[in-house]
């Protein structure tokens, strides 16, 4: 049910309208984003493929509310998050959004755990249950044998997979990925394409991906190219569930 | 405290530099746990004094005398309780650099207005016996080796002459903080052989029923004697103190100087680390804020590392300083008493956790300001 058009019915879990993003780089204004209309739905898998600058980690961060649109709404699962105010966004992001990012990103002084129960620390959660989250989210990464391990003691892709398991021990709405394999040799990008693949099949997650790996893209549902801001829909491959 | 893991193991990232910041904080509250035993051992006893206790000098100067025939009078003056006095020795023992204050004292009152000395009923006994008897504190004792039945022989500077003493009790303070580096003999044992002076003492001390009589009874006294060859100036035992210190120089602008700009590098020191620590992080924290900590959550963990490391260098710091008075007088009883006190523990406390989040605010604020995008793109 991904759509580009703004066609899309109201049952979408993300919907975008009329998107803008501009910066100003000195006296230039440089438009990323110029009219964008998307419509995902729930437990979709989406791939967005384009040029360096064509405005796909932009978009990213606008989704994830870590940037605010110039013009235009984006709507997650009913909520307006285009206006929402900093520390409302902020609250909003940790229950919401699970991030992957391509390097990985964990606090190097800090066991895959402790990694892991880094957003369940800002929940009313009690120790106990942290803990059971946590062993969930790194048995679902195969990595529930490696929690006591520092990321120094992890391989590229098993702090991946310490990643994910981060991103979805909250349990978010949806996962946003910034080229989750673009740090990652062939056989483990695999991996985490797999896991991530499982996490839509099997735990109906909805995950959107930034990527410029067409074998990772070609695991998602729908194949979204962005050119110049602008959203162009391409061959889906993965099909939905 | 489930973010205390977080806060301790961002401590733990840079051992050197951490032991070293908490180094800089244990140094610099020694250094304060010091200057306050210095401060103390200098102010003359002026933290100490009591309430109830007025001395009466003269007005002229301290060196100047005051006729005996004032003990009655003043004894007369509605409020006062006792009325004691002594006068200022100043003789040598051995050798001028053996210095310690010696004061010459009526046996019959100063033990009954000083009750904060302690000395044994025997002693007492003993010292009413002997008119060459000299009590000395437990400090001074120390000191030089004196003990009970030995003879002291001091060399008269004011007096002249050599002046023999019996060693027959050792006085203590029933605080620890009580000064017990001097000599109290006599006052009719010098009377008896002075060559000038009969007739006068140095100063009264002059205790009150009740130290909120202090204004009034001052302003009696000195009305008194006023426009008489002997004018007095009554002031507070603390005032009195003070005034004596300050003959030594400036003691208190001293250590307040030392102590400022050593906690004033302390804070540069400490704020210095803590934005290299913040600005090594920039990329973490923005992790930090992406998966949903809030900008004051990341303000309040960057204070918590910075006031951490405060908190263990200042009770090392300190706890060396305590350890450091512990062991007594390190110059041999020049110091009087040496005694770091636990309120003073507790203000260097606070001060420290003070710095420590003075320091770290700015970096904190940095942290707290990041924006997130700009940073993740620095990752």
């Amino acid at each position: 049910m991904v759509r580009v058009d703004g066609r899309g019915n109201g049952d979408a879990l993300i919907r975008v309208r009329s998107l803008d993003k501009k910066y100003q780089r000195g006296s230039e204004e440089i438009h990323v984003l110029q009219g964008l209309n998307l419509d995902v739905g729930k437990g979709e898998f989406v791939a967005f493929m384009g040029p360096s600058g064509s405005g796909k980690t932009t978009l990213l961060n606008l989704l994830g509310g870590l940037d605010v649109p110039t013009s235009g709404s984006i709507t997650v699962a009913g909520d307006e998050i285009s206006h929402m105010s900093g520390n409302k966004l902020t609250a909003w992001r940790a229950r919401h959004v699970g991030f992957v990012f391509q390097m990985y990103n964990l606090i190097p002084v800090l066991t895959a755990f402790q990694n892991v129960e880094l957003p369940l620390l800002l929940t009313k959660l009690s120790k106990a249950e942290r803990r059971s989250h946590v062993e969930t989210a790194l048995s679902v990464v195969g990595l529930a044998d490696r929690m006591k391990h520092y990321p120094r003691q992890l391989s590229g892709g098993q702090e991946q997979r310490v990643a994910i398991a981060r991103a979805i021990v909250a349990d978010p709405t949806f996962l946003l990925a910034d080229e989750p394999t673009g740090d990652l040799d062939r056989k483990s990008a695999e991996e985490i394409m797999g896991l991530i693949d499982r996490l839509v099949h099997e735990h109906g997650k909805t995950v959107l991906m930034v990527t410029h790996d067409p074998r990772a893209a070609e695991q998602a549902h729908v194949l979204l190219h962005l050119d110049k801001g602008v959203l162009v829909e391409g061959a889906a491959s993965g099909g939905p569930a | 405290m489930k973010f205390f893991r977080l806060v301790w193991a961002n401590l733990l990232r840079k051992k050197v530099r951490t032991t070293l910041t908490i180094g800089s904080f244990a140094v610099a509250l020694f250094l304060y746990g010091l200057l306050v035993v210095i401060r103390g051992a200098f102010s003359g006893g002026a933290d100490q004094a009591s309430v109830n206790r007025l001395t009466v000098i003269n007005k002229t100067s301290l060196i100047m005398p005051l006729p005996f025939s004032y003990r009655d009078r003043l004894l007369r003056v509605p409020g006062v309780t006792g009325v004691t006095y002594a006068t200022w020795f100043g003789g040598v023992y051995q050798d001028e650099k053996n210095f310690f204050p010696q004061f010459a004292v009526d046996k019959d009152t100063w033990l009954d207005v000083y009750r904060e000395y302690r000395v044994s009923k025997e002693q007492t006994e003993a010292f009413m016996r002997d008119r060459q008897c000299c009590l000395v504190g437990k400090s001074l004792a120390k000191r030089f080796g004196f003990k009970v039945g030995d003879r002291i022989p001091l060399r008269g500077t004011i007096w002249t002459g050599t002046w023999e003493f019996n060693v027959c009790g050792v006085w203590e303070g029933d605080r620890p903080d009580v000064d017990t580096t001097g000599m109290l003999f006599r006052f009719d044992y010098l009377e008896e052989r002075r060559q000038f002076g009969k007739g006068t003492v140095g100063w009264y001390v002059v205790r009150l029923a009740n130290p909120d009589d202090a204004v009034k009874v001052t302003k009696t006294v000195d009305e008194m004697f006023a426009n008489s060859p002997f004018e007095t100036l009554t002031q507070t035992e603390k005032a009195f103190a003070a005034s004596f210190a300050k003959q030594m120089g400036n003691i208190e602008f001293l250590v307040t100087t030392i102590g400022s700009v050593v906690f004033f590098t302390l804070l540069l020191v400490t704020g210095n680390t803590m934005a290299i620590a913040v600005r090594e992080r920039t990329g973490e924290l923005a992790v930090l804020k992406t998966i949903g900590f809030p900008d004051l959550g990341v303000l309040w963990l960057i204070l918590a590392e910075s006031v951490l490391i405060a908190g263990q260098g200042g009770v090392l710091g300190l706890a060396l300083a305590k350890l450091f008075t512990l062991g007594g007088d390190p110059t041999g009883g020049l110091l009087g008493s040496v005694y770091l006190p636990w309120s003073s523990l507790g203000l260097g406390f606070a001060l420290a956790l003070g710095v420590g989040a003075v320091a770290g605010l700015l970096p904190a604020v940095a942290a707290m300001r990041l924006r997130v995008v700009q940073a993740l793109r620095r990752v």
